[in-house]
């Protein structure tokens, strides 16, 4: 049975449907990119997952559960963490700050421990300290030492993409979705986080669901491909499969050209 | 690229700008005007500053002239920035501010004496113009004016032409002057009760107010002190500041106890007025603390603080007195107090529950409402049975602790009753700051959307910290009506919510330190809704000063008066940003280059 598993789900803001009928599913240790023109809706779509949106009809299936009517803190909590496309970290937070209080739903203590100091809120904290800095060590040396206690603000653009996927690995996830992880990135780092999402299933286990505009890192790293125009899915498959799609052409250029998908590669 | 200091020219600041110096002119005599009109010289010349060169009225007019010629003055120096060399033109627009503030009284005179607007201004009076004419001929008055307010003016400008160390002397001089007078009535107590009475008749006058030669020694001392152990106290700075954090923590420890026993002793060496002014200054830090918990720390605006105040207030009067109206179980206070905490939690939770899931404007003014509802709720002839309506309840005991009892009358007791509740809510409020709960706090006033996305349940989370908020305040209104022996609607007014929201930004939002600094300014100096402060004269201006003092801050310091790190980030990014980018803290992505 697969992880993820999406029904017949349609999301509609007035008349306008931002997905429409959408079948879905991933398998655990899975790597599937989303991808698609703007507005294709796959920001819609890791909303609705992730329960900031209700979709109008249809089911989110997680590990035979369905996730329906769940707050987004509950979702995180059974497993499913994402990161946004627009950078949101808690800017004025430390960096450590940052990936301690995304263990929230992992921990449980209260007032009490905390005024009383109890030797179970000591070790959680220390607990949460330590693989916090774990998580930040996956990234080398660029978000632990020094950086640890300076605000998540002046962190360089690369990093504080690179600190939100800490921040979501930090909620011991199952599932990870990530929103455009290596957006702005130039080349060289790009192919750098492209290794790293290949990590993050080989070493922590995570499955890993992407959108991403950037084809080389979609053709390095995913297992499917998952095409999405006006909130349908047109096609899916391997890469080689999806980019001669002919409706996938179509999507991007709007009307068919012979073998033009090599132009989508300079596209995002 | 990277960017060090040394690749940047170093730019001179601008010249004087003589626009910027007109407007400050122009604002100047229009705040003279605006004092003058509001009443205040009048109204404060009964109080002495120094005996009998300068009184509390002639103050409130001629700091304007030297303030106003400063702040004109002064230029916002940049990093890379070099100071520009100050030099005569400055003393002119220092001046030229002076005049221009001072031009506003004397047009004023001219027109008290030429014009009867008495009917709509209150102040347009004989006396003020008498106060503004020193007693003299109307002529002799303006043309005073015209001097002091060019020559405060001018001093003014001074304070940057002369080098940035006698300024802070001069200032320190200044402050540590006004202090000594306005603390007057807590200093004489305080020395009182160490029977050192002949050094207060040497300093103070007897009707109020410094003698002359007291304000000498004062600002010779505050000139000596510093020239003489200054260095000493530095040194002895930068040798904690480079201790191993082991020993660090155990000097910080060591002066913590100190002050805490500092604090403890203390009231048994004031008189009744201080001590009474101090519990004061206590419940309404209680209060702080408890708000800065709900609007400093989870960023929940919350105007209507002062219902859990007035619900543990009520709960306590109607648990303890045998005046209460309908359910009189007459239970000594601790017992009360439990039922106290427990019963403002669950209204905390009640009132918190539906106002918890609005945001920002909204939010604030739905808590507003809640709270003069509760307000009304004990006015209401509905409830009258149970808890007075506007009769209130009478008669409430004083808390006993065994070895005496704590009450109104006897304000020590009360005072050190104030000081064990406001340790335990410093210790609450220091304790989940640095915890889980804490942090999610942190993260739900960053960005909610985001922290719910992270797995912060931020509907318990924020009911927490409304819960926290309500209990620390129960504290304070269980304490109040102990205190006080009755207690009315009329003293839970929504103006409480908006000084105890006062107190928490002018202190320092979400910093603990602050919150007490701004409440022993605030309500120890000025004065709180009902309780006069230590400048008694004031009362009538109070609010006044509070605004003119919040708007002030919310310009140039929003922050507070002793900021929380976080926040001073928060509020100035930008700054912070540019600041760590030219001294290369910043990181660019450029550096992963050599990685």
């Amino acid at each position: 049975m697969s992880m993820l598993e999406i029904r017949d789900l349609s999301v509609t803001f007035g008349g306008l449907h931002a997905l429409k009928n959408l079948h879905f599913h991933v398998d655990e240790g899975e790597i599937v990119s989303v991808i698609g023109p703007n507005g294709a809706g796959k920001t819609t779509f890791f909303n609705m997952i992730s329960g900031m949106i209700t979709p109008t009809t249809g089911d989110i299936v997680f590990e035979g559960e369905s996730l329906l009517g769940l707050d987004p803190s509950q979702v995180t909590e059974r497993g499913i963490a994402r990161t946004f496309q627009n950078v949101r970290l808690f800017a004025n937070m430390t960096i450590l700050e940052n990936v301690m209080v995304a263990q929230h739903c992992r921990t449980d203590q209260r007032v009490f421990g905390a005024l009383f100091q109890t030797k179970s809120f000591k070790s959680e904290e220390e607990a949460i300290r330590n693989y916090g800095e774990e998580v930040l060590s996956f990234f080398g040396s660029r978000l632990v030492g020094y950086r640890l206690d300076q605000p998540a603000s002046v962190l360089s653009y690369a990093n504080r993409r690179r600190l939100e996927v800490a921040r979501a690995m930090a909620t011991r996830p199952r599932l990870l979705l990530l929103d455009e992880p290596v957006a702005g990135m130039n080349p060289r780092e790009s192919a750098e986080l492209t290794a790293l999402i290949g990590r993050l299933r080989s070493e922590w286990g995570f499955t890993v669901v992407m959108i991403e505009h950037d084809m080389s890192v979609v053709r390095d790293v995913s297992d499917r491909v998952v095409v999405l125009d006006h909130g349908e899915t047109i096609a899916q498959g391997s890469y080689d499969q999806v980019a001669n799609d002919p409706k996938v052409i179509e999507a991007y250029l709007g009307r068919p050209v012979g073998s033009a998908v090599a132009d989508d590669e300079e596209a995002p | 690229m990277t960017a060090t200091s040394d690749n940047l020219s170093m730019l001179e600041a601008p010249g004087i700008n003589w626009r910027r110096q007109i407007r400050f002119a122009l604002v100047g005599g229009l705040s003279s005007v605006f004092i003058a009109l509001a009443g205040m010289p009048v109204g404060l010349d009964g109080r002495n500053i120094i005996q009998p060169v300068l009184s509390m009225g002639y103050l409130a007019l001629l700091w304007v002239p030297f303030v106003f010629a400063s702040l004109a003055g002064s230029v916002v120096i940049l990093e890379g920035m070099s100071e520009r060399e100050r030099d005569a033109k400055d003393l002119a627009a220092g001046a030229l501010v002076g005049l221009g503030s001072s031009a506003g009284l004397i047009i004023l005179m001219v027109l008290i004496q030429n014009f009867n607007l008495r009917d709509p201004l209150v102040n347009w009076s004989p006396q003020l113009l008498d106060l503004l004419s020193f007693d003299r001929s109307t002529g002799l008055g303006m043309l005073l004016w015209l001097i002091l307010g060019t020559t405060l003016g001018l001093l003014g400008g001074a304070m940057h032409v002369v080098p940035a160390k006698v300024r802070s002397r001069i200032l320190a001089v200044a402050l540590a002057v006004l202090a000594v007078s306005v603390l007057e009535t807590f200093l004489t107590d305080l020395l009182e009760g160490f029977g050192l009475e002949t050094l207060t008749d040497f300093i103070y006058y007897k009707r109020g107010g410094l003698e002359v030669s007291g304000a000498i020694v004062v600002a010779a001392l505050a000139l000596l002190i510093p020239l003489l152990v200054g260095s000493k106290i530095e040194g002895i700075k930068t040798r904690v500041v480079e201790m191993p954090s082991e020993e660090r923590r155990r000097v910080n420890l060591l002066l913590l106890t100190v002050g805490a026993a500092l604090m403890l002793v203390l009231p048994f060496f004031l008189g009744k007025i201080t001590n009474e002014l101090l519990a004061n200054v206590g419940l309404f830090v209680l209060l702080a603390l408890g708000l800065n918990i709900v609007v400093g720390l989870a960023g929940i605006l919350d105007l209507g603080y002062v219902a859990f105040f007035a619900v543990g207030g009520y709960t306590t009067a109607v648990l303890t007195s045998p005046n209460s109206p309908g359910f009189s179980p007459e239970l000594p206070w601790p017992v009360a107090l439990i039922i106290v905490v427990v019963l403002t939690g669950i209204v905390g939770l009640f009132i918190g529950a539906p106002v918890i899931r609005m945001r920002g404007d909204y939010l604030a003014i739905v808590t507003l409402g809640f709270g003069e509802i509760i307000r009304l709720l004990f006015l209401s002839d509905w409830l009258s049975g149970w808890f007075g309506g506007a009769q209130g309840i009478t008669n409430i005991p004083g808390v006993d602790v065994g070895i005496g009892t704590v009450k109104g009358t006897d304000p020590r007791s009360v005072f050190l009753l104030v000081l064990v509740f406001c340790a335990i809510a410093i210790y609450v409020s220091w304790r989940l700051e640095h915890s889980r709960l804490g942090r999610a706090w942190m993260a739900i006033r960053e960005d909610e959307d985001v922290a719910e996305a992270m797995g912060v349940n931020t509907t318990n989370t924020k009911l927490m910290a409304f819960v926290v908020g309500a209990v620390l305040a129960s504290f304070s209104g269980a304490i109040f009506s102990a205190k006080v022996g009755s207690i009315f609607p009329t003293s839970f007014l929504m103006l409480v919510s908006i000084i105890i929201l006062v107190v928490v930004i002018v202190g320092g939002m979400g910093n603990i330190v602050g919150v007490i600094a701004g409440a022993l300014v605030l309500i120890g100096v000025l004065g709180g809704p009902k309780q006069p402060g230590l400048l008694q004269e004031f009362s009538q201006f109070k609010l006044l000063i509070y605004g003119a003092l919040l708007v002030w801050m919310m310009l140039k310091r929003p922050e507070g008066l002793v900021p929380n790190v976080r926040r001073t980030r928060e509020l100035h990014q930008e700054e912070f940003l540019q600041d760590a980018w030219l001294k290369g803290e910043i990181d660019t992505d450029d550096d992963e280059d050599s990685q």
